[in-house]
Formats: structure tokens, sequence, C-alpha cells
């Protein structure tokens, strides 16, 4: 089987689920307070996405079009409760400081916006790739802003203190730091785009 | 159960966990919806009503349900289709009696389904109203008023972002930042001064 590279990369950067698309913002902002939790958190959602475009571009011609998006829910919510489960038996630490964030997966628009934009229209390779672009999109998206923040607002990174004698800025381990920097962010992404 | 606690359940869904500003529930129709202040209001309205109905119906669900049967592992899943037909529901009561409701509130009526805020206000109030599989005192009229007071809470952020963008239309912004970008650090700034309600003790 091999992957198409195209749906693979507009992911990552040209249809990047966070920055330009603006899908699954809660679970991005709500949880990208450390590197540990986020990257815990990409490897949940890059399952649930793998396994649920995978599922849904197999039985796309089974579902009436008038159900789909409850015949969606169901599939998705399967991998979620599957990946609950996993997460809960193997790392019950990951479990706690991700708390009610993982069942919420279930709600987080890109998996039901790929489903529904992409998976119920394309065959099976395509499908996979767009999910692990869409996968792994997010994971870079998500790792770059807890990355900032755990280095500004507990002045670690994956725990372990960098500089010496550096203060942490409070904010950004506050919801409001989430949200100012994902604005500057965007912005910043926007500005590169303009200059082209 | 008392005044205590129900006065305590609202400082902290409507101030201090407020569902979008700390909890960061329902952030896409948060920033999506808040251009003008009339459809960011009927959004909301439509928000609560799902919310104070699905906390009921999920509320039985987990008590009579998955509880007894020893079956709440399949919360997730109950839940989410509930949620799902419920607004699929409303969608259908709201085409038929009111068309120009219909209109104002478009695609974000189906988009409840997948706004965390409904589906996450269920979940939390079984986290906080459930010891142990069983029901603390007053549980179920908890929940709803739980229910309530975030989606009173989610009213109260729609509205004073809406006012504020609405002001922004005739604002000279850097090109960058327009809509979104600047969407986000409004609401930042909202959620900064929320921090304050932070040290209300009871």
């Amino acid at each position: 089987m091999k992957i198409n590279l195209k749906e693979f990369l507009k992911g990552i950067i040209s249809e990047n689920p966070t920055f330009v698309l603006m899908l699954g913002l809660c679970p991005t902002l709500a949880i990208s307070t450390t590197l540990a939790n986020a990257i815990g958190m990409s490897f949940a959602a890059t399952f649930v996405l793998l396994g649920s475009n995978i599922i849904i571009s197999l039985i796309k011609e089974l579902i009436p079009s008038k159900i789909r998006i409850p015949s969606y829910i169901v599939v998705i919510a399967t991998f979620v409760t599957i990946t609950e489960l996993i997460i809960k038996a193997y790392s019950p630490a990951l479990d706690k400081s991700l708390g009610i964030y993982i069942p919420l997966i279930v709600v987080n628009c890109i998996v039901l916006g790929r489903a529904e934009a992409f998976a119920s229209k394309s065959n099976l390779i395509d499908s996979v790739s767009d999910a692990l672009g869409m996968g792994v999109g997010f994971s870079l998206a998500l790792i770059l802003i807890s990355g900032i923040r755990e280095f500004f607002g507990v002045g670690k990174i994956f725990g372990n203190t960098v500089i010496r004698g550096f203060e942490p800025v409070f904010l950004f381990a506050m919801p409001s730091g989430a949200l100012l920097i994902i604005g500057i962010l965007m912005g910043f992404f926007n500005f590169l785009k303009n200059r082209k | 159960m008392s005044l205590v606690s129900f006065v305590s359940i609202f400082i902290s869904s409507v101030f201090i966990y407020n569902v979008i500003l700390s909890r960061f529930l329902g952030l896409c129709s948060f920033i999506a919806i808040s251009k003008e202040t009339k459809p960011a209001f009927a959004m909301s309205m439509a928000v609560m009503f799902v919310i104070v109905m699905s906390s009921i119906i999920t509320w039985f669900i987990y008590r009579f349900l998955l509880v007894p049967f020893n079956l709440t592992y399949l919360r997730t899943i109950s839940f989410i289709l509930v949620i799902a037909s419920f607004v699929q529901l409303v969608e259908m009561v709201v085409r038929k009696i009111s068309p120009h409701l219909y209109k104002i509130f478009g695609i974000y009526l189906p988009l409840i389904t997948v706004n965390c805020a409904v589906f996450g206000t269920s979940i939390l109030n079984i986290d906080t109203f459930f010891k142990d599989g069983k029901p603390i005192t007053g549980s179920l009229i908890l929940s709803i008023f739980n229910g309530f007071c975030v989606a009173l809470g989610y009213t109260f952020a729609m509205l004073l972002m809406s006012g504020i963008r609405e002001r922004l239309e005739v604002c000279d912004i850097p090109k960058s930042l327009k809509d979104f970008p600047l969407a986000f650090i409004i609401a930042s700034i909202i959620s900064m001064s929320f921090l304050g309600f932070s040290g209300f003790r009871f």
C-alpha cells in the first residue's frame, strides 16, 4: 500500500487543522499546558482519526445519507472508547491529566469534519493518507503551542528546567495565555502567507 | 443540598470555570458566531436549551440504564448518540415552527451536536454529581441547575465577545490579525479579567 503523498502533506501546512481550518480548538487549548500532555493527546486523536477514517471510507456506500452524521458519530465514539480504556489501563497518570478531554475527542471537530468532508467521498488509501496528515498537522500544532506554554509558563521543557534563574510568566500557564498564544501564532502565519 | 451549594455552583460555572474562557468548551462556535450580537444570542439560547435538556436526559440514562446494568464504559457512545438525536429533533421542530429562526441558526444548529459544551457538561455532571456510581443527594436538580449555569456562562461570554467584535468592524486592524487571530487575543484579555473571579471562596 502506498500512501498518497499529496493528501498527506496538505494536512500539515496548507490545510493545517488548527491554524487554517480552525478545527478541534478545544483540546488544543485546554491540554496544551505541558508537552507530555500534548504528545499523549496527539497520539489519542491521531489514532481515533485514523480508525474512523478507515472504517468510514470502507462503509461509506452502506450508510444512507440522511443518517450519516449519527452513524459517523457511533464509529468515532467506538474508537474514542477504545482509546479511553487503553489509556486508563496503561497510563493512569496521563488519564488523570487529560481528564474529560479524552471522551471529548468524540466531539472534536477534526474527526467528524474529516469523516464528513473527506473519508465519506474518498477511497481507503486517500483516507488513510488524509487521516495521517491531519493527525501529524494537529500534533505539530499542539506540540508547538504546548512547548511555548510550558517553556514560558512553567520555565521547563518536558519537566526539566532549561534556563536556570528564568522566572516563569504564570500567565502563559493560565487559559488566557493559551488564547493569547494561538491568536498571535495565527496572526504570524497569516502574516507569512500575506507576504508571499 | 442547600442554598450555599446552589450559589457556589452558580459562581463557579458562570464565572470561575466559565465554560468557554476557562474550560475551552464550545470554542469553535464562540469564535465563529460571535461577529454580531443577534445570531450570537440566538445561538446561546439554542445551546442553553440543548444543554439543560441533555443534562436531564443523560442523568436518567446514566442512573437507570448504565449503572444498574454495569455499562458505564458505554457512557461516551450513549451520551453522544442521545445528544445527536436530540439535536436532530430540535432542528426539525425549529424548522417547522419558525423558519426565520431556522435561517438565523443556519448550519450551527446541527453543529451543536459536536459542540463540546453540551457533551462536556453532561460528562462533568456525571463526574461531579455521582459518587462511585451512586447519585449524591439532589443530584438531578443540581445537574440541571449546573447545566443551566454553564449555558448562562456561555451566553455571557458570547454577548461580551460579540459586543466587542461589532465595534471592531469599523476599526482599522492590521490585515494579518483580521477576524480570527484578533478574536483569540480579545478572548484572551476577557479570560484574563475573569481570572479575578477565581479568588471567590465560600
